[in-house]
């Protein structure tokens, strides 16, 4: 560990009553004024001084809650205790016991609803920035190059196939191959890591992070196999005929839902997924060496409220959009992006409108959108979803000049896996149906977890997903 | 794997390939497509099957430079690796034994695609009929393969220098009017052509498939850039597709989405064509 770094930090723990008495540390992050014009990271990280003092926070609780709110069993009070004594890489590799992405879940995970809201602190005062923290460790650990491999129990001469390298797949891989198990997976684009690379931002995700925990699942021995689209060129039973002892699916929520609203297919419409794919994998962002296009409007309009909406219109924003707004039929109180990316989006001036639906899109002669006719929404009684079902309030038409839309209005399941692998029974919306607990689906031997099939959801419950398949599956390697 | 094995230029700026890709060429049939990557900093491009050799494992494509993309694909020479060959990918075309004439009409570099298509409509027992077009006689490709394969083929060119004068319509036309007993037809090639010939069949209710190879990124139903409208509803052309009900087809916004990127390809184009001129170009 470079000393130097560590050279006047107040390391180790403090008395109980001052720990409440020290003020949640901010993450320090760039300028909003600046980075709308770039497609940098956001936020800077802790320093070595903030993350200490902010592990300092936590009260080393017996009956630690914050981590009934973590989907992968991460010992949050045990690597906060190794941040204390300025153990960052032990802290690290402590998170990996578990966790085999800190780096992606320190930065995506949607904290304040999981082990943050359940930190006692949280009641009285304000949790501790667990997030954060994780991310600071990871950090540090690989800008350290304290990565190590883990140990890894003797070959058990069993292989597992994993279909798909996000957040699913990757921890079924890293939890796999530590017990053992040979371990290949197989993605259909050219990048591994699914909606880490082709749907979170750089400005949110860098790739390079990404690409380090898939460098280092590899250092382990996974074998990656990618722009091979299971499917297509090989089907389940197939991989089982290859010798593949047990399958993995984890093939995300594959299919864009559009509105169906007239006009839709009118050029300057996107999906989110193809709009994000375009700027993310294809690098649109540096049209001169990659030349993937994508249109940099000046105005552009996302339609949804949900993480992927926040992603698309900073995304826009950033291709030097005057306007990008978000259009969304509830009320902020009803927006399923996390605070923290509303937050970063109303700083960078992105404009809201609320209660706000399109009814159709109006194009050019050449057939490019050029406005988009609205109705104004009211909130009535609560669907299904427990949220305030929105209702259109009659005469309210207005109309919205854009020339770039974004439809971020969630995703259906892929159909390509259903399709081709008989007696794999899936729901009505075509998911993968799959155990709670182990991710079994109805053929013996295949798993499933993540998007494919819960429906759109978080990185960590996918990563949670995984985990638990994972055990599964070992389990059924051991009596097979 | 994705060598080059083979290269040949069919014309000026039409360049056919054989790649050795022995798995995937095991598994494709008639009518899919792959998606095709040059190099790290390169397009993904969708592209038809050309031909399938199953017995050596290679892979047909025929490709025209319009722009930056293909102009770096077609410059890669025999030896050389493409970095990715995706695929197959798309449903195959539909194959039975349809009990009367089929006929399979390719424009351009749709022409290469319809011989596989031939082939399989052939091992299941049809009579085939290909027509092939083109703006003269120069610019036919895949005349000898097709003639191999197909029962009868007939050629259009619009200036008259070989076959029919006129486009592939009027040979198809005139085939309705001579009672040929028509049960099936496939075609490949620009939309416009297409469009034609399902307008042509429409009147006579003869069922007729088109092959769409509209924008796309990953070909796998993930981003929905593909999207075509069929009897006026959204379907993605790369996993519910690529070959449609012609008389389902909306063309025309089609014609509109394939222009979208027009005026980035044009400058993508011209800075590759600059940059080779200097001595920066990637061949």
């Amino acid at each position: 560990m470079a000393s130097n770094e560590l050279e006047g930090l107040m390391l180790g723990q403090i008395e109980k009553k001052l720990r409440m008495k020290i003020p949640r540390q901010q993450m320090p992050a760039q300028d909003p004024k600046e980075r709308i014009h770039n497609f940098k990271e956001v936020p800077n990280g802790f320093t070595p001084a903030l993350a200490v003092k902010e592990a300092q926070r936590c009260l080393q609780c017996k009956k630690a809650t914050c981590m009934d709110g973590c989907p992968v069993d991460v010992d949050i009070p045990g690597f906060l205790q190794l941040i204390t004594e300025g153990r960052f890489s032990d802290a690290a590799k402590q998170i990996k016991l578990t966790n085999s992405l800190p780096a992606v879940c320190g930065r995506v995970c949607p904290q304040e609803e999981q082990c943050e809201i359940t930190c006692v602190l949280a009641k009285k005062f304000t949790p501790v920035a667990i997030g954060h923290l994780e991310r600071f460790v990871a950090d540090w650990e690989r800008e350290h190059n304290e990565t190590e491999i883990p140990e890894i129990a003797p070959p058990t001469g069993k292989r597992i196939a994993v279909v798909g390298s996000g957040p699913a797949g990757l921890t079924v891989a890293g939890d796999l191959i530590k017990l053992g198990h040979a371990v290949t997976v197989f993605e259909a684009l050219h990048k591994e890591g699914g909606v880490l690379v082709y749907g979170i931002p750089e400005f949110r995700l860098p790739k390079a992070i990404v690409k380090a925990e898939v460098d280092f699942l590899a250092s382990m021995g996974v074998e990656f196999k990618s722009s091979y689209v299971i499917g297509r060129i090989k089907g389940i039973d197939e991989l089982f005929e290859e010798g593949y002892d047990a399958v993995f699916i984890g093939t995300g929520a594959g299919l864009p839902n559009f509105m169906g609203v007239p006009g839709e297919n009118l050029n300057g419409i996107y999906s989110a997924n193809e709009y994000l794919t375009r700027s993310n994998l294809m690098r649109a962002f540096d049209f001169e060496s990659h030349g993937t296009p994508v249109m940099a409007g000046n105005s552009v309009a996302v339609l949804g409220g949900g993480n992927t909406a926040m992603d698309s219109v900073r995304t826009g924003l950033r291709f030097g959009a005057e306007h990008a707004r978000i259009i969304y039929r509830r009320s902020r109180k009803e927006m399923p992006a996390r605070e923290e990316e509303i937050h970063h989006a109303e700083e960078e001036g992105i404009e809201f409108q609320f209660l706000t639906a399109p009814i159709r899109f109006l194009g050019d002669e050449n057939g490019w959108v050029k406005q988009m006719e609205c109705i104004k929404m009211e909130l009535g009684e609560p669907d299904s979803s427990g949220r305030r079902r929105p209702v259109p309030i009659k005469d309210s038409n207005y109309m919205i000049d854009v020339d770039t839309v974004v439809i971020a209005i969630g995703n259906s399941s892929n159909p390509l896996i259903p399709r081709t692998t008989p007696g794999l029974e899936t729901n009505k919306w075509g998911n993968i149906v799959a155990d709670d607990e182990t991710g079994l689906t109805s053929r013996k031997g295949v798993y499933a977890g993540g998007d494919i099939v819960t429906g759109g959801a978080t990185v960590i419950l996918a990563a949670g997903a995984g985990k638990k398949a994972a055990r599964a599956i070992d389990d059924y390697l051991k009596n097979l | 794997m994705n060598e080059i094995v083979y290269k040949e230029d069919l014309y000026p700026n039409i360049t056919l390939f054989r790649i050795s890709t022995p798995e995937l060429v095991n598994k494709a049939e008639a009518g899919q497509f792959i998606i095709l990557r040059a190099y790290e900093d390169s397009e993904r491009i969708p592209m038809s099957i050309g031909g399938l050799d199953r017995e050596k494992g290679l892979l047909t494509i025929v490709v025209m430079e319009v722009g930056k993309s293909s102009a770096e694909i077609v410059r890669m020479e025999v030896g050389e690796k493409f970095l990715d060959v995706v695929g197959p990918l798309g449903i195959p075309t539909h194959m039975e034994d349809f009990g009367g004439t089929c006929i399979v009409i390719g424009g351009g570099v749709g022409i290469p695609p319809i011989l596989p298509i031939a082939k399989a409509l052939k091992d299941h027992g049809n009579k085939v009929i290909g027509i092939i077009g083109a703006r003269t006689e120069d610019l036919l490709i895949y005349e000898a393969e097709l003639g191999a394969v197909c029962d009868q083929l007939v050629i259009t060119t619009d200036d008259g220098s070989k076959g029919i004068q006129g486009f592939v319509t009027h040979a198809l036309q005139k085939l309705i009017d001579d009672g040929e007993p028509i049960k099936f037809v496939m075609s490949v090639g620009p939309v416009i052509m297409m469009k034609n010939i399902a307008r042509t069949t429409e009147p006579h209710g003869i069922p007729t498939w088109v092959s769409l190879n509209p924008i796309m990124v990953d070909g796998t139903g993930m981003c929905g850039g593909c999207r075509v409208s069929i009897d006026g509803k959204s379907k993605f052309a790369c996993v519910d597709g690529p070959d449609f009900d012609g008389h389902k087809v909306d063309f025309d916004e089609l014609i509109q989405r394939q222009a979208m990127y027009k005026p980035q390809e044009k400058v993508a184009y011209d800075d590759f064509l600059h940059k080779c001129r200097i001595g920066l170009g990637k061949k």
